[in-house]
């Protein structure tokens, strides 16, 4: 026994940084919604990139440490307390036999990240024991199910150290209005001009309608010229225009192919901001060139390690 | 042709946005083609009926040179080599019976033939493996022909069980597990089309042909269906 989980809260699921190479039979990528937290949460504690860390959504969450480590939290503040004192997000800290970890309800964003030295233990499905429950892959019981109440997860016992906070520089905050920095879709499949125009004349609203496949927008219905197109394989952070006109940007755990008309992509990094949003933040739209975003994106592998 | 940066690592190669045969061939010659020259690139790659979606290593390449080097591997296969060496025909065993095929009656009724002229229409062609996606393993087969085409249920069922075969306006698809859907049902394979466990994952790849092979109601639980 390691980690004993007393209440799963609302939505916790184990997430490594997804499945590749798997797309062309259908299988999405899963994996942290909010990159930037899970990579920072990893990188506090000297894990591989890709160490295996339980993605808290909106709180509810409470389990007890059954050995000593050290634990990383970074991401949305769930008014996490440790041993009923309250605990601050984007930081690495020492958890002993018995301790207690307990998530409230959001102060600011929607999703925590909580990473242990090396990772939990937890098998892999397809290469990658991130959790996509559509597809019932990865998890505790590789079969897609989010952590329940009362399960266990292994990890390895280790000793005090250093304890790090990232550099303010690095925590975003989680505001009431938010702004993405998207490439507009050129290509015969695109809404066109006056789409995108509309897009970026007043900024829209994140809706109810936000899950881990997509985030539903709303605001001026966006016109399209045509309701479906061919459907074709899918970009993270794509832009879709369903028939009512609002748009969709589609994150980790999307369907690989879609049929809706396309409006653009939406700048990798800026997903993360978008990932913590709760429903009611303006989103405002920024259109960029590839060429203003594609150096940031390459640093961001470089500094965290990662291989693709 | 024509290639398109998608975002900071991803590109798509539009062709002409019909669903046709020609389309299938010359996408999967192509495909065949970007992981023999272009594999050390590749993240992920997802063909589908007139398009290629590809995402690549921006740490191995630029989005620039890249798409450089998927423009200059097009114009080599611009046109479709229609002597090349295809995907293998996969056969499907199909059961059509009615306690499975839960949209038979309508589709005879509505094309006007009888339901044993359903299963021929269904069964006589071979399809192509067009795309595998909206789940994993869900592959769009096509074409079926046009007395038996007719578009979704108006509103979806709210499970269709695994392995039921299903009809789309001109495309034919096997529900690889137990979902939603609003496709015509027309019978039901025993065959498991996807396996997290075995190490082909698919019975079936985009590129491939299958041919769906009746069966009766004996051998259909012979070979592990379920009723």
């Amino acid at each position: 026994m390691s980690l004993k989980i007393t209440k799963s809260g609302f939505l916790t699921l184990v997430q490594d940084y997804g499945r590749y190479g798997y797309q062309h039979i259908g299988v999405t990528s899963g994996g942290p919604l909010d990159e930037h937290a899970f990579l920072w949460a990893n990188y506090l504690l000297g894990n591989h990139y890709n160490a295996a860390q339980l993605e808290i959504s909106v709180g509810g969450f409470s389990a007890i440490f059954t050995k000593a480590t050290m634990v990383a939290l970074c991401g949305a503040d769930l008014s996490a307390t440790l041993n009923n004192e309250k605990i601050t997000p984007w930081q690495s800290f020492y958890v002993e036999v018995g301790d207690v970890l307990s998530f409230a309800a959001p102060i600011s964003g929607l999703r925590a990240y909580l990473a242990v030295k090396d990772g939990f233990e937890v098998a892999s499905q397809l290469s990658s024991c991130a959790t996509v429950v559509r597809e019932k892959l990865g998890g505790i019981d590789k079969n897609g199910q989010k952590i329940a109440d009362n399960q266990t997860l292994d990890y390895h016992k280790s000793p005090q150290a250093v304890t790090k906070r990232v550099p303010e520089y690095f925590i975003p905050q989680y505001k009431n209005a938010i702004s993405l920095r998207f490439v507009p879709n050129t290509s015969a499949v695109s809404v066109g001009d006056s789409g995108y125009k509309t897009l970026i004349k007043k900024p829209y609203r994140v809706s109810q309608n936000i899950d881990r496949m997509g985030y539903r927008l709303s605001g001026e219905p966006i016109q399209t010229e045509f309701t479906g197109i061919i459907s074709q394989g899918i970009s993270i952070g794509a832009i879709q225009v369903p028939k009512d006109g609002q748009p969709i940007v589609l994150m980790r755990d999307r369907q690989t192919m879609g049929g809706y008309p396309l409006l653009g992509c939406v700048a990798y990094l800026d997903l993360s901001l978008l990932a913590q949003s709760m429903p009611d933040v303006d989103v405002s739209f920024k259109p960029v060139d590839i060429s203003e975003i594609e150096a940031g994106l390459l640093l961001h592998k470089q500094f965290f390690n990662l291989p693709l | 042709m024509n290639i398109v940066r998608l975002s900071e690592n991803t590109i798509v190669i539009l062709f002409e946005q019909i669903i046709s045969h020609d389309n299938f061939v010359l996408i999967s010659q192509l495909v065949s083609a970007i992981k023999q020259h272009l594999n050390e690139y590749i993240v992920d790659i997802i063909p589908s009926y007139a398009s290629i979606h590809i995402a690549f290593n921006l740490l191995k390449i630029s989005g620039l040179d890249f798409k450089k080097k998927i423009n200059e591997l097009t114009r080599e296969y611009a046109t479709a080599n229609s002597n090349s060496q295809l995907g293998k025909v996969i056969e499907i065993p199909v059961y059509y019976g009615e306690e499975v095929a839960l949209d038979l009656s309508i589709i005879a009724e509505k094309s006007h033939l009888s339901e044993q002229g359903v299963i021929d229409a269904h069964s006589k062609k071979t399809y192509d493996v067009y795309a595998i996606g909206f789940a994993p393993g869900f592959a769009y087969l096509g074409n079926v022909d046009e007395s038996i085409s007719f578009p979704r249920k108006e509103t979806p069922r709210k499970k269709v069980s695994q392995g039921s075969l299903g009809i789309a306006d001109k495309q034919t698809a096997v529900y690889p597990s137990e979902s939603p859907g609003g496709w015509q049902i027309i019978g039901r394979t025993p065959i498991q089309l996807i396996d997290y466990n075995s190490k082909n994952l698919t019975y079936f790849n985009a590129g491939d042909k299958v041919k769906f092979v009746p069966v009766d109601r004996l051998e259909y639980i012979r070979l592990g269906g379920v009723l």
